[in-house]
């Protein structure tokens, strides 16, 4: 029998390692997966590339990983965000390398990661300072600028239910980038609100199938202000 | 002369929207013209983060922060709206699926080069988002502006100062003195507020602008 279920956070993430890449689902706070970001900093792995939309804000989530000095590198389309204190301390003071990416164009490239292919050529950023240094191409007369996958060794994202083959539904926006890094991440880990048994979740509405994903754990939904 | 405010020009820009439109409002001023597209028609608002047939800001009780904007304010779903991932909807953009996106700008040059990311201030903390996704990938992309900035410069330009967002992109600008068409002929005028003239409006933004045939 194939269980893909751990019963907790800390066993969600026993494998992490110094150095690791790691995508984090998430637009703002929908789909941020913050109790696995949690479990990474009480873990220790240290010296990470972080791989998300935005660079966490006050000293949760992300930005609890920066706190603690354990990112090396942060690839993000909007790192800069009110109560973003952490990414901006760090980054000012030279001690985080950040990768600046149109976000259609982060997207496309976790998918080419996800999806097996060697690049993309993608019109966003043309002849702005985000494709200097870069290969571009005419196509039919337009123009691009050649982009590479971005691959990632783990995939920590939220979704709302799982069966334990890891068959994933989401909730309203929170889907945002949660299908895409599921593909791309060599090992993905997901937490879910409910994980329900095999058969009950209706095919017609997965949205991730279970062969994009390693691990789920259960992470009962908290409102926001027990948060 | 009597600027427009910045509800008038989201009413004039909304005048320009049909419906059945699938449309992008970009963070900031542009999200008011949402108030002004016509009561019962069908529009359909697309946020980058996955939504189309996004609705308007929630009561209080309702706030669910799973259903957000691109601003990360909380929203609401239209009936017969749906959901989808960051692939797809970057792919609505990027495809042209997109029929009209409405930005702000820190500065448009006469031939429709957009600079709205970064104000190339080298202590600036950069970033991007979905800007440069959207000013490439609608089938029009408008602006909507105070064609002055606060210190009195024309923000409508002969060549951008500031870096970047999308070469040629614009192809429309709604400013509070008057609309524009952009080109590669250069900028044509096609609306003024009472009381600008031409001449006034080549004096305040240097350029040797045109009225539109």
């Amino acid at each position: 029998m194939i269980d893909k279920s751990v019963p907790t956070l800390k066993e969600a993430v026993a494998d992490l390692f110094d150095g690791a890449a790691i995508m984090i689902g998430g637009f703002g706070e929908a789909g941020v997966p913050a109790e696995l970001i949690d479990a990474v900093v009480d873990h220790g792995a240290g010296d990470l590339t972080i791989i998300s939309n935005n660079a966490g804000t006050g000293d949760v989530g992300i930005a609890a990983l920066i706190k603690a000095n354990k990112v090396r590198k942060i690839v993000a389309s909007y790192p800069r965000m009110a109560g973003s204190i952490y990414f901006e301390e760090r980054y000012r003071a030279g001690e985080l390398e950040l990768e600046l990416v149109p976000q259609g164009n982060m997207a496309c490239r976790i998918q080419a990661a996800g999806s097996g292919l060697g690049a993309v050529f993608t019109p966003t950023g043309y002849g702005t300072m985000l494709a200097e240094g870069k290969e571009t191409r005419e196509i039919d007369g337009k123009h691009y600028v050649l982009e590479y996958p971005i691959h990632a060794d783990f995939a920590l994202i939220k979704a709302y239910k799982s069966d334990r083959w890891g068959n994933l539904t989401y909730r309203k926006a929170a889907r945002n980038f949660g299908p895409i890094m599921a593909m791309a991440g060599k090992k993905t880990i997901v937490q879910v609100e409910e994980i329900d048994p095999l058969g009950t979740i209706d095919p017609e509405v997965v949205v991730t199938p279970g062969i994009f994903v390693d691990r789920v754990v259960c992470v009962p939904h908290k409102t926001k202000a027990a948060a | 002369m009597q600027r427009m405010s910045s509800d008038a020009l989201a009413a004039r820009v909304a005048k320009d929207i049909p419906e059945g439109a699938y449309v992008n409002l970009g963070i900031g001023l542009p999200t008011r013209i949402a108030n002004y597209l016509e009561a019962g028609g069908d529009y359909f608002l697309h946020s980058e983060n996955g939504i189309l047939g996004m609705g308007p800001t929630p009561p209080d009780e309702e706030i669910d922060w799973d259903l957000i904007n691109a601003g990360k304010q909380p929203v609401t779903l239209l009936a017969g709206g749906c959901f989808f991932h960051h692939g797809d909807s970057f792919s609505m953009m990027r495809g042209g699926h997109i029929d009209i996106c409405v930005l702000g700008a820190y500065q448009v040059s006469e031939k429709g080069d957009l600079a709205n990311w970064h104000t190339g201030a080298p202590d600036a903390i950069p970033a991007v988002g979905g800007a440069m996704d959207l000013a490439i990938g609608a089938k029009q992309v408008f602006v909507m502006m105070n064609l002055l900035s606060k210190s009195g410069e024309s923000k409508l330009v002969k060549e951008c100062t500031y870096p970047l967002t999308g070469l040629a992109c614009v192809s429309r600008v709604y400013s509070d003195l008057a609309v524009f068409d952009l080109g590669p002929d250069g900028a044509r005028v096609t609306e003024m507020v009472e009381g600008v003239t031409l001449d006034k409006l080549r004096e305040l933004t240097g350029l040797d602008l045109k009225l539109a045939d």
